[in-house]
């Protein structure tokens, strides 16, 4: 006798294998990132056109050094998982596996160093 | 149970065989866009970190997002993040359920071309 419901049973062998949860993670992320990226692009904008001096000086604010690190951890994981749902739709076997482990390694690696990159200039 | 037509299930979607419309081009453009970003957010970073190691490491990185190539690359970033940004709030909507009837559907479409276009002069003329 299994002691799983038919409901447990069923869990996870959708087509998609799961999709819930990455869906309602897009949602908030979107919703989140809505409210940071407008303000992001005029600081990051800004800083962009200034000299050395002035991006230090930008990126030691709190405000602008906390923006950008959630614009960092948050819209490349919101892109992770984007690009996982383009993956998925156009490879499949090796090549959707290869592609989606790479695309996770090069947005957690990115993201660590534009973390690093942040906190030496904010700290 | 097996599933024996687990190697030759159809990829989605089957763009070939669509009418191009603008629901259909916008949905579309959302996708290119988010993934395009990539490409902003490597150079943005580097230009961060150059900025984080040195002077010199700092001009390279700069001088070559501010040339002309870096300014049209920026500036299609902005439309890109901005497009995205806008597709990303009528998502909401539709997953709402609201505006999924077609007149409000080609009009939320139209709404995101332009109002990109808008907002991306905006922050032209603001940054």
């Amino acid at each position: 006798m299994r002691y799983l419901t038919d409901r447990k049973r069923a869990v996870g062998k959708g087509a998609a294998g799961t999709g819930t949860e990455h869906h309602w993670y897009m949602q908030v992320s979107a919703v989140g990132l809505a409210l940071i990226v407008p303000t992001f692009i005029i600081i990051a904008g800004r800083a962009l056109g200034s000299d050395h001096a002035s991006v230090l000086e930008t990126f030691s604010h709190p405000i602008p050094a906390i923006l950008t690190a959630l614009v960092l951890v948050l819209g490349l994981q919101h892109f992770r998982k984007g690009a996982q749902i383009m993956i998925e739709d156009y490879w499949h076997g090796t090549t959707k596996k290869a592609a989606l482990i790479f695309t996770t390694v090069f947005s957690y690696g990115l993201t660590a160093t534009g973390l690093f990159a942040l906190a030496k200039i904010a700290l | 149970m097996a599933d024996d037509t687990s190697g030759v299930r159809p990829l989605s979607p089957h763009l070939q065989i669509y009418r191009w419309q603008v629901p259909m081009l916008t949905s579309i453009l959302t996708r290119i866009t988010g993934n395009a970003l990539i490409v902003s957010a490597l150079l943005w970073v580097w230009w961060l970190l150059a900025a984080a190691a040195s002077p010199e490491a700092f001009a390279t990185a700069d001088g070559f997002l501010t040339s002309w190539f870096g300014d049209l690359v920026m500036t299609l970033s902005v439309l890109g993040l901005w497009y995205h940004y806008l597709a990303g709030l009528r998502h909401l909507i539709y997953d709402a359920g609201r505006g999924l009837d077609i007149p409000t559907a080609e009009k939320l479409g139209w709404a995101c071309i332009i109002g990109s276009v808008v907002l991306t002069v905006l922050t032209l003329i603001i940054v």
